[in-house]
């Protein structure tokens, strides 16, 4: 059933992106960027948590659960450590996707020929 | 001409985008993205042992190793003009961005070229994702605490 679920939220929030990019004239890096902001709003209304316990990990993949895993750890570093929290522990979570994105990346551009 | 004329003739002469169908593919390769995802997490957990969070770490691995790689070997770039948001909202968008970004610029050098706009791209959504999570986290301290 969770199959069925991933196939249909994943699809809806790229259904939302075509829409943003289709009816106006933002790019795909404004699109990308509103969605994040939505994450990480529907993270503070802690409704993000409950899509992911429903769906699966069809909610993990859109990039609107980049911004909801910031927005989680930074408020488990506050309820932790304190105002200091938030600034030591932003990036915990979410340091999988932007270091194997920045390694593979780089050790893939490697063999490439520069492009004119 | 009156600008605004131009502009009306303008609009007449240009090709409207298909909607409903850039809106279906967009719809269609994002959910079988997110349900093949699902059918590996399934494997992972049943047949390999694999605990939950572990789980999804993987598959966010393979996604982003899958990305780049076909945007360096492959045309990546001709399915993204195909599927447009299907490609772009999942996280393979963040990694294909940082890839052809570090491929465009790798002729100016590896310090002042590839270096300096690895994040040219994708620079946009870290900054925002970080600051919205700061002022956000600040707003449910002060109202919830």
């Amino acid at each position: 059933m969770t199959i069925i679920y991933s196939f249909i939220f994943c699809g809806f929030v790229c259904a939302i992106g075509q829409i943003i990019l289709d009816n106006t004239k933002l790019t795909p890096g404004h699109v990308t960027s509103i969605l994040v902001v939505l994450g990480a709003f529907l993270g503070m209304l802690g409704w993000y948590d409950k899509i992911i316990d429903m769906v699966g990990v069809g909610a993990n993949i859109p990039i609107t659960s980049f911004g909801n895993t910031l927005f989680l750890s930074a408020y488990k570093g506050f309820k932790s450590m304190g105002f200091i929290g938030i600034f030591s522990k932003m990036l915990s979570e979410v340091s999988l996707g932007i270091c194997s994105a920045i390694i593979f990346s780089f050790l893939f551009s490697i063999p490439n020929k520069p492009k004119d | 001409m009156e600008k605004k004329e131009y502009q009306k003739l303008v609009k007449k002469t240009q090709p409207k985008p298909k909607r409903s169908n850039n809106l279906i593919k967009a719809f269609l390769c994002g959910g079988i993205i997110g349900s093949s995802c699902e059918v590996i997490r399934l494997l992972l957990i049943n047949y390999f042992e694999i605990k939950k969070d572990a789980s999804i770490s993987i598959i966010l691995l393979l996604l982003i190793g899958l990305s780049c790689f076909l945007t360096s070997f492959c045309d990546f770039d001709k399915y993204v003009i195909k599927f447009k948001a299907g490609l772009i909202v999942p996280i393979t968008g963040f990694a294909h961005s940082i890839q052809s970004s570090a491929l465009d610029y790798k002729k100016d050098g590896m310090i002042t070229g590839l270096g300096a706009n690895f994040f040219k791209l994708a620079g946009s959504v870290i900054l925002y994702g970080i600051v919205s999570a700061f002022i956000f986290c600040i707003l449910k301290v002060v109202f919830y605490g």
